[in-house]
């Protein structure tokens, strides 16, 4: 249990996906201009890396390992989450149109989102079980809405502050993500010792 | 040649099922749109300006499709020519666009009024707002940073002399500039009217006089020689009932009775003053 907890904290704080890892910056500085739409692609980069990972793991392990094909790892992945999230816009479509159009946008969007693959990729390589591997899924789609819900209030500020010229526009944003992503360097090792 | 093949064909297997549980999906699970929905959307100026009363044009479209009695001559950028098109489409009879065009409430030029302080701040009204209600003496009146320019999408509005004025002729009737302005200056009228009250100062008419020249002071004048009873006093301005002004038997009288010469009346080429 305080295993998972571990794993869920620090895929929230510590390896933060945006901040620390560096994944998902497309969404991050091009969706995070207003709160809503961040909190929308937030929800669907979390419910996405849920069923990528549920769907992904499985194939790993039952059919590229034991085969020798690990090799081929990143294209299935590719192929099975663009295919799911297709998918699963049909079925949202259909059975749950208000869900479907609050997520519906960022869907396609998030398709082949690197921080979705680099989630199933790395609960490999961590040699996660099915169970660590939801959880760290989980924790890093909270990563990414929290970054992105922090950022959205950063860039409101930032609209209203009076920036230098040669500064205004993408620049700023840059700068100000580069201080929010220092800011997270604070929390290493902290969620360890929580437990130790 | 075998180690491609082995990398290939799971490949191509897996893209296979995928594709054909995608087909599968799309058959079973289509949701039905109305045929007329792609028609009825390329009608629309696609401006998503939300002078009709939807979120966007998507949501005019939709509503039009899925509800008979929404009316057509909704959107007031496309004017005439949306209208007829979407009566063609859906089969309605036409419907006349009342076209309007945004008014700014305010005439404190730089002639008639003067600044307060010396404003260095953020070039923006909502900003300047702020800060004491802005650089002028009339804390009503038009904050001349150009909020309202800026949000234009057809470049219809200039700062001139420190007022912002519409240039009618491109005045597509949105309404964003009259959402944007942070002392709520602008408003739409039908295009049809031709008197407007340019001046929003509610302070008496001592106070107000003291400040600006042209702002409306409250005397009640216009009450008196308005035949149709359409123009009111209203927290120290005068305000007109456009219902009631309609077809006014004396046009501008209230304009050229005016004691301050608030009360301009328009025409393509801008607001005039009667006197």
């Amino acid at each position: 249990m305080t295993k998972l907890i571990i794993i869920l904290l620090s895929a929230v704080f510590i390896n933060n996906y945006v901040l620390s890892r560096f994944l998902g910056i497309c969404p991050f500085l091009g969706v995070s201009k207003k709160l809503d739409s961040a909190t929308g692609m937030s929800l669907a980069v979390i419910f996405v890396m849920l069923m990528a990972t549920a769907a992904t793991y499985p194939i790993q392990i039952y059919l590229l390992d034991p085969n020798g094909l690990g090799y081929l790892q990143t294209i299935v992945f590719i192929l099975v989450i663009a295919a799911l999230v297709q998918l699963v816009e049909i079925v949202l479509k259909r059975f749950v149109p208000s869900l479907h159009k609050s997520l519906g946008v960022y869907l396609p969007l998030i398709t082949t989102n690197c921080a979705v693959l680099g989630v199933t990729i790395l609960n490999i390589d961590e040699g996660y079980t099915f169970l660590e591997a939801m959880v760290n899924s989980l924790g890093s789609g909270l990563g990414f809405f929290l970054a992105m819900v922090m950022f959205s209030g950063v860039r409101s500020v930032l609209e209203k502050a009076d920036v230098p010229k040669s500064f205004k526009g993408l620049p700023i944003t840059l700068v100000a993500a580069a201080i929010v992503s220092l800011s997270f360097l604070g929390f290493g090792g902290v969620i360890e010792n929580l437990f130790a | 040649m075998e180690a491609i093949l082995t990398a290939v064909i799971p490949v191509v297997i897996i893209g296979v099922i995928c594709a054909a549980v995608l087909v599968i999906a799309a058959k079973v699970m289509a949701v039905k749109e109305d045929e007329r929905f792609p028609a009825v959307r390329e009608c629309l100026p696609g401006a998503n300006c939300g002078a009709c009363g939807f979120a966007g044009c998507d949501g005019y479209a939709k509503a039009l499709c899925e509800n008979p009695d929404t009316p057509t001559n909704l959107c007031i950028p496309g004017a005439d020519g949306v209208s007829r098109q979407l009566s063609d489409i859906l089969g309605v009879e036409f419907a006349d666009v009342v076209e309007q065009v945004a008014v700014v409430h305010c005439s404190g030029d730089c002639e008639h009024t003067s600044d307060k302080v010396v404003y260095q701040g953020i070039e923006s009204c909502a900003a300047a707002k702020l800060m004491y209600g802005g650089k002028g003496s009339c804390t009503y009146g038009c904050l001349g940073l150009g909020d309202c320019v800026k949000v234009c999408p057809h470049d219809a509005i200039c700062i001139a002399d420190g007022v912002a004025r519409v240039n009618t002729k491109d005045c597509v009737g949105c309404g964003l500039c009259a959402k944007t302005c942070p002392n709520h200056l602008i408003s739409l009228v039908a295009d049809v009217e031709r008197v407007v009250v340019a001046c929003s100062n509610k302070d008496k008419g001592a106070v107000t006089r003291k400040v600006c020249s042209n702002g409306c002071i409250g005397c009640k004048k216009c009450e008196k020689v308005c035949p149709l009873g359409a123009i009111k006093v209203v927290d120290n301005v005068a305000v007109i009932d456009y219902e009631k002004c309609d077809n006014c038997p004396d046009f501008a009288v209230c304009a050229k009775n005016c004691t301050v010469g608030c009360i301009l009346t328009a025409d393509l080429s801008g607001m005039h003053r009667v006197k």
